[in-house]
């Protein structure tokens, strides 16, 4: 055989490591650079994340490195036009630094609050909300208001811990796997490899998701349930488990407060609280003494149910007995079930037996002395190898964050949280149900915040309102109408600014956001708000800085423009004092380290942010002479402490890089990450691996580490007391502030149950099913979720339009064929989309996938491009307000408990469009190109070298054909 | 030898990852660069050497979705090799890999025609027809570590589905995958002999329902009355 050429000049070559940001994902990527540029991205097999694989997107990063929609410049809006005509002349950073700064400058010296700071899908909440917090406004948070937040709060206030980033599936042992709803946007490829796992050894994959695609396509069994109907289903189970003493009692009766003591006194102000004695300890029922005991102590026996009067004549019940007294009324039969659900009661008494059966019959147990809180031996972890995601199907809806709960009841009964082959924590996490973490609520001048902007508030004292209740934050978040938006209520600052309601404000900065497009409900009228000017011609909203690498649809309505750099060129830390990519087997963290230099105008933001800092003098960030401290962000990152010893990169700390985890900062930090291929991964000993909520060592570690306040065990809340505080207050009976308006108060009283329980999402209830009959949600596409910024070239050809995905019988009913243009119209508005008939679609649901649909002339596409002329936005359909009311102020459309976007509560209807009719609609008028932007090729021959070609031998043709 | 993939229909959840490796790798490959046509316009299409199709089987509730990665399965008897007027279509004697030598190809289409499986493309630009390689400028280059000698999709494949391998050695991992799982050809029928082979979705995992009589509320709580647990 001819030998073959040498294909790749090695020499040549360097391979670089980083991490992935083509999603939220973080996985460990290696670079490898060939005359400066990307020749090929691979997942890097050491990676705790991915361990080598990597997905679509990260595939396409040299693409997204690529785009002609990269931002070159800081931009200013053009003098004379219109803010959102995309008119902009360039200017030197300096002018755009001078011009921020003094405006800050002089915020920060009046009203802080007049600074409202806003990030999207970023990865740096601890150093935005640093930034928020020492500039001394309220007004920050990230994206979680509209992405997850009912999923991390409904965690947080009942298990300690959550989906996706705070714990995972045993993906090694678990035999049963419930996915619910969509889950390909969290997470990309740790759900791939474990969902491969699942299928190697046999255990059986059940997906309830309207629509079957995604992950679902592989399950064995898919459950096509109506939309926001999850809680029924999952209260269902319990019903069923109850009903069959299907429950792990020694975990539930040791570990939640299932046995504590709940005041039974109607129309009084301790009325559904937990029974305390003098020292403020939870009261149980001790059985043999037959008296309350504290209820937290060690070796207190306890009982699990009955009725009992306390020595002060109080009526109280166990938690537990609320809990079966609930759960087991035909309320939540599985045949009640049923008609809410649309699933058949046989399928979930059938799923609920097959999850007994394999907790209670196929447990898992792990030889392993531990010790637990109290300091008992044990000699084994038992698991119970059941386990559950869930994402964004149950989180964007206004009845998700009890949803969730109702999710977490039903881990908790089968006692398979943080044990092996359930629902494994990720250190830092499990964490105090929830974190003792209140929201700053005072403001001044030239003054950092007390505390964080973002908190977990437990009763109305926390909530972050005026002395007559009304809302202290721009986007009411804390506030009565959305009292524990622990992560803000983004998708209303700009329609609470622009209104004046609670107040104006005057700057408002967007890092990666794009809310002028698939960012916002109503992105029509957003944008239309972003214009609207008072009665001097002034605009309403004075300000507005957008930051992000690429030219998104909301840098058209920047007053500023500061050009971000992509993830290839910058240093970034994913660090465990933010969003944690940790492993349950122990703490990870990473970073990201260019691999290309950046051949624009461009500055990272965080380099940015630190500068701004500096100018600013905030005092976390100058000396005592008032000068800036760090050089840079890199320094910064090195060398800031949140407390002594812990910073931002939890690896090679200490001076000579030789501890972990807590340690004085290490000045070569950096380069050790560098050359561990930019991640740290921390490995527990094996006895400090599971029941971590009661494990000793572990929580003993996890205070001195600096992730717990204290090594005190992790009670979970099957009962929430939080949600009963501010329920009484919604009944007029809390011992503290309570609401004025009639219907928060009635909010409060419906939607605050310490129980989970299903209600109607809020949306639905509201418009009448006859006129909207079907529901319509998005889901996330595998192979462009977070990472549409750039409408990558490779990955558009996969996906350049979106579709309105119906079931096919549903449509045939309705005169609907595939491939035919329809409208579609809810109480908002209407668009105009094509349809595409599928089997995998419940049929009360339409579908499409999120944010495919682009504005012309943005994202570096031409004007005719399918995504702006054929591909459409749900947005449009969905208001950010619910519908009208008699005498009183809308309420946002939203959970009203967590303030999370109520995006997937949509009801529309669909109808044939006129034959001329074979595009999208609305239509918005093409942006213009922007300052100094290339044009986008005709053609792409991206190489790093020259092809090396294999020649066939004339000898072989001769001898062979 | 006898190279080739084996599928798994059974873990594939159509992300497209393989797809995109496979576009990135070879766009610098030895058939590189691969053209985009539009990159950003109207139209946008390029050269690619895999793609997924996906299929839904069953009516509605009993539907399941499969995915179908293609790209050039390196038939044993392969036609567009019979039909190539140049001689740049061929099969390498010593480890069957279908190669077209870009030097010969006149982009006559003829192999394209005659294959059934979609898997040849004609790059527009160079004007010559582009097909896997099996990542041939991989696999060989021995300045790779041996764990990197696999082709791009199979490293990258996030659910595991893609095995690379020899199905001429009877113990290896392709070999005993498509024995010990049932693997099949693609249209076997056609009598191409196709290398590359897919697994069929594994049985539907079962679960056993546990056996308990169910009880009203107030028989669980007569039953639970005296239900204590030292915390």
């Amino acid at each position: 055989a001819a030998a073959l050429p040498r294909f790749e000049d090695h020499a040549r070559q360097e391979r670089k490591f980083t991490t992935c940001y083509m999603c939220a994902c973080r996985c460990g990527i290696e670079v490898t650079l060939e005359n400066g540029q990307p020749r090929y991205i691979r997942g890097n097999p050491n990676h705790p994340i991915n361990r080598g694989v990597l997905c679509a997107k990260g595939n396409a990063g040299i693409m997204k490195q690529l785009s002609p929609a990269k931002l070159r410049n800081p931009l200013m809006r053009k003098p004379g036009s219109e803010r959102g005509s995309g008119e902009f002349v360039e200017v030197s950073w300096e002018e755009a630094l001078d011009t921020l700064t003094e405006r800050l400058r002089e915020i920060r010296a009046t009203d802080p609050n007049r600074l409202a700071y806003f990030t999207g899908r970023d990865q740096m909440q601890a150093l935005t909300g640093l930034w928020a917090q020492q500039f001394g406004t309220l007004n920050w948070a990230a994206h979680g208001g509209f992405c997850s937040v009912n999923m991390a709060a409904a965690g947080l206030y009942t298990i300690g811990q959550s989906f996706w980033e705070f714990a995972d599936p045993d993906w090694d042992r678990t035999r049963y796997f419930l996915l619910w709803g969509v889950a390909e946007d969290h997470a990309s490829n740790p759900i791939k490899l474990g969902i491969e796992k699942l299928k190697r050894r046999g255990a059986k994959f059940v997906a309830i998701n309207p629509v079957r695609t995604g992950y679902q396509a592989v399950a064995d069994e898919w459950v096509p349930i109506r939309p926001g109907t999850d809680a029924m289903l999952a209260l269902a189970m319990c019903h069923v488990l109850l009903a069959r003493d299907l429950v792990d009692w020694e975990f539930v009766g040791r570990y939640t407060n299932a046995p504590y003591l709940v005041i039974q006194n109607p129309g009084q102000s301790d009325d559904g609280l937990i029974a305390r004695d003098g020292d403020g300890n939870p009261l149980a029922w001790d059985p043999e003494q037959g008296g309350p005991v504290n209820g937290a102590e060690a070796g207190a026996t306890r009982a699990l149910f009955g009725e009992y009067t306390l020595p002060d004549g109080r009526r109280t019940k166990t938690a537990m007995t609320l809990i079966a007294e609930r759960y087991l009324d035909e309320r939540y039969s599985p045949e009640q079930a049923a008609e809410v659900c649309g699933v058949p009661a046989e399928t979930i008494e059938r799923l609920a037996l097959e999850m007994g059966h394999v907790a209670f019959n196929e447990t898992v147990e792990i030889p392993c002395a531990w010790t637990d809180w109290a300091g008992r031996e044990h000699d084994s972890f038992v698991g119970r190898p059941v386990s559950m995601h869930a994402m964004r199907g149950i989180s964007a809806h206004s009845n998700g964050f009890q949803s969730c709960r109702a999710i977490h009841l039903l881990q908790v009964l089968l006692g398979t949280i943080d044990v092996p082959g359930g629902h494994r924590a990720k250190p830092p996490f499990p964490r105090p149900t929830p974190p003792a973490i209140k929201p700053a609520k005072e403001t001044a001048p030239n003054t950092p915040l007390a505390g964080p902007p973002l908190g977990f508030p437990t009763a109305p004292e926390d909530l972050v309102v005026d002395a007559e209740g009304r809302p202290l934050r721009i986007d009411k978040a804390y506030s009565w109408e959305a009292p524990l938006a622990n992560h803000g209520l983004m998708h209303m600052v700009i329609n609470n600014a622009v209104n004046g309601d609670p107040y104006p404000i005057d700057t408002l900065i967007l890092f990666m956001a794009n809310m002028a497009w698939n960012s916002s409900m109503n992105a029509g009228s957003t944008r239309a708000l972003l214009q609207a000017k008072d009665e001097n011609g002034d605009y309403k909203l004075p300000f507005l800085v957008v930051v992000d690498a690429f030219h998104s649809e909301t840098v058209n309505f920047a007053d500023l423009v500061l050009p971000d750099t992509t993830y290839l060129e910058r240093y970034d830390c994913i660090s465990l004092l933010d969003r944690p990519i940790s492993e349950p087997d122990g703490p990870c963290d990473a970073i990201r380290a260019p691999v290309i230099e950046p051949d624009r105008n461009v500055r990272p933001w965080q380099e940015v942010m630190v500068e701004l800092a500096g100018r600013l003098g905030f005092p976390a960030f100058v000396d005592d002479a008032g000068a800036p401290k760090y050089d840079g962000y890199k320094d910064f990152i090195a060398r800031w402490e949140k407390a002594p010893g812990v910073g931002f990169l939890a690896g090679w700390r200490g001076r000579d890089g030789d501890t972990h985890l807590r340690g004085e900062p290490n000045p070569d930090q950096w380069e050790r990450y560098v050359e561990n291929e930019g991640f740290f991964q921390y490995h527990l000993p094996e006895h400090m691996r599971f029941y971590r909520f009661a494990n000793r060592d572990y929580l003993e570690w996890a205070r001195d580490v600096g992730f717990n306040p204290s090594a005190e065990p992790i009670v979970m809340e099957l009962y929430s007391e939080p949600l009963q505080r501010f329920r009484l207050a919604g009944q007029g009976l809390y011992d503290g502030p309570r609401p004025s308006d009639p219907a928060d108060r009635e909010r409060l009283v419906r939607y605050f149950d310490p129980l989970p329980g299903h209600y109607q999402p809020l949306e639905q209830a509201q418009v009448d099913d006859d006129s909207f009959p079907l529901h319509a949600v998005t889901q996330r596409p595998m192979h462009m979720y977070h990472s549409w910024d750039s409408q990558n070239a490779w990955l558009r050809q996969i996906t350049a339009q979106n579709f309105l995905f119906m079931n096919r019988q549903r449509a045939v009913q309705m005169g609907i064929g595939d491939g035919d243009w329809v409208w579609v119209a809810s109480r908002n508005g209407r668009v105009r989309a094509q349809v595409q008939l599928m089997e995998g679609c419940q049929a009360d649901t339409v579908w499409t996938w999120n944010a495919i649909g682009k504005q012309a002339g943005n994202w570096g596409l031409s004007p005719d491009a399918p995504e702006a002329r054929r591909g459409f936005l749900l947005n449009h359909l969905i208001s950010e307000l619910l519908p009208e009311r008699e005498q009183a102020p809308r309420h946002s459309n939203s959970d009203p408990i967590t303030g999370q976007a109520a995006w997937y509560d949509l009801r529309v209807r669909v109808t044939p469009a006129g034959p001329e009719e074979e595009d999208t609609w609305p239509q918005f008028e093409t942006a213009p190109p922007l300052p100094g932007q290339p044009p986008a090729p005709e053609q792409l021959r991206y190489h790093t070298h020259e092809p090396v070609r294999i020649h066939r031998t004339l000898r072989d043709i001769l001898m062979r054909k | 030898m006898r190279l080739g993939l084996v599928i798994d229909m059974d873990t594939c959840v159509g992300c497209h990852a393989c797809a995109v490796a496979c576009k990135q790798w070879n766009s610098s490959g030895t058939l590189g660069p691969l053209t985009d046509y539009m990159p950003y316009g109207e139209d946008p299409a390029g050269v690619a050497f895999n793609r997924i199709r996906s299929y839904e089987v069953g009516d509605y509730p009993h539907n399941k979705t499969v995915n179908f990665p293609m790209s050039c399965m390196h038939c044993d008897t392969a036609e567009c090799v019979t039909v190539c007027p140049t001689g740049a279509s061929y099969k390498r004697e010593e480890d069957g890999i279908v190669l077209v030598d870009q030097d010969k190809c006149m982009g006559c289409n003829l192999c394209a025609w005659a294959c059934p499986y979609g898997a040849r493309e004609l790059d527009e630009d160079s004007g010559t027809m582009k097909k896997c390689t099996l990542c041939v400028d991989r696999i060989y280059d021995e300045e790779l570590p041996p764990e990197e000698r696999q082709p791009a999709c199979v490293l990258t494949c996030p659910t595991h589905a893609r095995f690379f391998g020899d199905f001429d050695d009877s113990d290896s991992k392709v070999s005993r995958l498509v024995r010990e799982r049932g693997g099949q050809q693609s249209l076997p029928e056609l009598g191409y002999n196709p290398v590359n082979h897919y697994l069929p979705p594994r049985n539907k995992a079962r679960a056993e329902q546990a056996e308990a009589p169910a009880m009203s509320l107030q028989e669980r709580l007569r039953q639970w009355v005296d239900k204590a647990v030292t915390r």
